[in-house]
């Protein structure tokens, strides 16, 4: 009993001392969602989320060039240096779900960039929100993410386009540019691929076009050429467009295969940003000759991107391999605009950074100058100045066409 | 006991209600298919040729699973990595260079069969280091310990090849000689795939005269029956078991380029779902049995192309392919339901007591 006594009343002591050692309260944080607190030394912590490994991994890496980019043209940010976390999406739900819990379980990240895919952003988005941390998408575009009857949560942003504009952009590109008057789409069952595909076929349909087929395929299939030739065996006849948003491996398949199917030697093909790197390219090879690719239209003006470009060719030896480079700088830059603003700095050269502060801060972003064009969120996080444009494959290098 | 036999009765009601709700399904929407017809019957030819053509492939890895379970009562999830291991390294020093250089497409034959060679000899190599490094030290094991050290072998194999060539997807050159299409009956036929379904009837053949014929099938078809006494009789287990491994790891290489051919694309995961699809092609045929795998195979390949038009396509499911997996499974669920050794399977449950 004795010794009961000694042992609780050292562990009494020790708790304590222990307390009185903890960080010297900066300005007491009374943001509701609680504050990241940073002593003066440390640097200011992000997390990006990206697909980084696999066969979109340039899509991701792309992005996170585009962070560090953001990051060293920085420097500092409220006088603190600027650390990233790079965690990886897997292009999935289980990836997204995974680096979700992995960043808020980490106090001293103070906001992430990411998710690449829409379909790990659905689950993050919410692991993200509840957890009162916040995130900014350079490159989810999947519609049902800011739309608060699916998949929209209050610490969701994305510097991204909305599908319902590249949906449209693609429907408008077929049936009036290049005059045809039949189509069908493929999705994967993903957020993205699915969304993109809807979007496309109400805008298609809309503008007095038929879509004979629409249908599906799932990730990781390899034989395309069944759903292909039901496909050409629509009732309203085969497709003279065909439109997969998928990513790169099945959108390969589909590529190659198309050709191969009696009834689609002539279809038009098209795919979008998620099949849209060098990588992707290569993957699909000269069964991509004359195809044509949606995705954001990266022909920026403006003396950011120059910069950009060259610090981009500097650090990482190439031109951007992807297409969401600037949304991902514009995402990061607007995240440290707002840390700067609702950063509080003690004395003592400590910050600390309301949490809910800072999302309502990333919310209120209107007019803001970024290379991707003007930005401005609306109440569902949607921030971006959309613009798209068409590319066409010849022998392996992208041009682009429209408008 | 008299609540026992009425609980047992209830289940066998379930499963029978099971059974018959699977087949009314399946005649049903076939009939809806059938009569609404949508699809010409050069559409239903070409759905065949794909499904068998995509068997061919399920019957080449399939061989692998099939042989080693026969000899060690081991299923090898690492088979669909002897498969990735082949045709990967074959595409990025073979087919790759060759293509480049235009040699491809001037001897196509040499060429393919420098691919082939390479490819095969490659899984080769990596299933028997794989069988002498993981799997022989654990000979004596339980038989869960190797089923375990096999799933841990696949990611190894998965991962050592996604650090030696990258995890993008690589394209594997189009040999122009293989690129026409045939005429046949009414539809057109892909040469490519007129070449998968040639091979891989030309290799199932020699397999099944190498396994029954010759002196080394004689001692691996022993070495299956019962291993002590092949022994006695002064046959080197070891190396029958070697050989085994090595015999499914080159049909599962010539499996791999027969894929690139078709499919045009390599990746350091794509081993993971034909190695799945044809260790059920396996099951469904029959484990053991070398034309079973070959049955087994062709029925899946068949199944998955036909079944989702043929099934769903009447019932109006929306984006029924989506479900060419779940008509592919619960197809082998029901032949097992009828048949639990598989198609042409024997019954195993005496034998390996």
């Amino acid at each position: 009993m004795k010794k009961m006594l000694f042992i609780l009343s050292v562990l009494v002591v020790a708790s304590m001392v222990l307390a009185a050692c903890g960080p010297a309260g900066p300005a007491e944080c009374t943001d509701e969602l609680g504050c990241a607190v940073y002593g003066p030394e440390d640097p200011i912590r992000i997390a990006s989320a990206l697909v980084i490994t696999g066969p979109d991994a340039q899509l991701g890496l792309d992005s996170q060039h585009g962070v560090e980019i953001a990051i060293a043209m920085r420097g500092n940010v409220a006088g603190h240096s600027v650390e990233l976390q790079a965690e990886d999406d897997g292009c999935n739900a289980e990836g997204g779900q995974a680096a979700g819990q992995k960043i808020v379980s980490d106090p001293s990240i103070v906001a992430v960039v990411g998710t690449s895919c829409s379909g790990a952003g659905v689950p993050m988005s919410k692991v993200i929100s509840e957890a009162g941390y916040v995130m900014v998408s350079p490159s989810n575009t999947a519609p049902s993410l800011t739309d608060p009857a699916q998949a929209w949560n209050p610490g969701y942003l994305r510097t991204a386009h909305n599908d319902k504009v590249q949906g449209a952009a693609m429907a408008k590109f077929a049936y009036e540019v290049l005059g045809l008057k039949t189509a069908a789409a493929i999705h994967d069952g993903d957020p993205y691929t699915e969304g993109l595909a809807n979007a496309f076929r109400e805008s298609f349909e809309s503008l007095g076009g038929k879509v004979v087929a629409f249908t599906a395929v799932s990730k990781g299939d390899t034989d395309m050429k069944p759903v292909l030739t039901a496909v050409a065996a629509s009732e309203g006849g085969a497709p003279e467009f065909l439109f997969f948003p998928v990513f790169t491996a099945e959108c390969a398949f589909l590529a190659k295969q198309t050709k191969e199917v009696t009834g689609l030697e002539n279809t038009v093909t098209a795919a979008a940003d998620g099949c849209f790197s060098a990588a992707a390219a290569e993957a699909i090879g000269e069964a991509g000759n004359g195809m044509y690719f949606s995705g954001p239209d990266l022909s920026f003006s403006g003396d950011t991107y120059t910069t950009f470009k060259e610090q981009y060719n500097t650090l990482f030896g190439s031109d951007p391999i992807s297409v969401f480079h600037a949304h991902a700088f514009d995402a990061t830059n607007m995240i440290f605009d707002c840390i700067e603003k609702v950063g509080v700095t003690s004395d003592d050269g400590s910050l600390s950074v309301g949490r809910a502060a800072l999302r309502s801060c990333l919310y209120a972003t209107s007019g803001y100058q970024g290379i991707t064009g003007t930005l401005t969120c609306n109440e569902y996080g949607d921030c971006a100045d959309p613009k798209i444009s068409v590319s066409i494959l010849e022998n392996g290098e992208y041009k682009r066409i429209w408008p | 006991m008299q609540r026992r036999l009425q609980n047992i009765n209830y289940l066998d009601l379930v499963l029978w209600l099971i059974r018959v709700s699977i087949i009314v399904i399946v005649v049903w929407g076939s009939i809806a298919t059938l009569s609404d017809n949508p699809y010409s019957g050069r559409n239903w030819i070409d759905f065949i040729v794909f499904g068998i053509a995509q068997g061919s492939m399920y019957a080449l890895i399939a061989i692998g699973y099939t042989l080693v379970y026969g000899v060690l009562f081991m299923i090898n999830f690492a088979h669909g990595e002897f498969f990735m291991s082949g045709v990967m390294t074959a595409t990025v020093f073979v087919a790759g260079p060759l293509s480049a250089s235009g040699y491809l497409d001037r001897q196509p034959v040499i060429s393919l069969l420098l691919i082939l060679a390479v490819s095969m000899l490659t899984s080769v190599g990596v299933a028997v280091l794989t069988e002498r490094i993981a799997y022989r030290p654990l000979r004596k094991a339980p038989r869960l310990v190797p089923l375990i050290t096999a799933i841990g072998a696949s990611f190894f194999l998965q991962y050592t090849f996604r650090g030696l060539y990258g995890s993008e997807v690589k394209p594997f050159p189009q040999v122009e000689a293989l690129s026409g299409k045939i005429p046949f009956l009414g539809t057109e036929l892909l040469e490519s795939q007129l070449v998968v379904i040639i091979a891989t009837v030309i290799m199932l053949v020699g397999l099944y005269l190498f396994v029954m014929r010759t002196k080394t099938g004689k001692a691996i078809r022993a070495v299956a029956e019962d291993k002590d006494v092949a022994a006695l009789m002064g046959i080197d287990v070891d190396r029958t078991i070697s050989i085994t491994f090595a015999l499914g790891a080159a049909m599962a290489g010539a499996a791999g380029v027969l894929y690139a051919l078709v499919f045009r694309q390599v990746h350091f995961f794509m081993g993971f779902l034909p190695g799945l699809k044809a260790f059920t092609a396996a099951v469904l045929g029959g484990i053991g049995s070398i034309p079973g795998a070959a049955i087994g195979g062709l029925f899946l390949g068949i199944f998955e192309s036909v079944g989702p038009p043929l099934f769903l396509d009447g019932l109006n499911v929306p984006a029924y392919h989506q479900l060419k997996d779940v008509i592919a499974f619960t197809m082998l669920v029901l032949i097992l339901i009828f048949r639990p050794q598989g198609i042409i399977g024997e019954r195993l449950a005496e034998k390996k007591a």
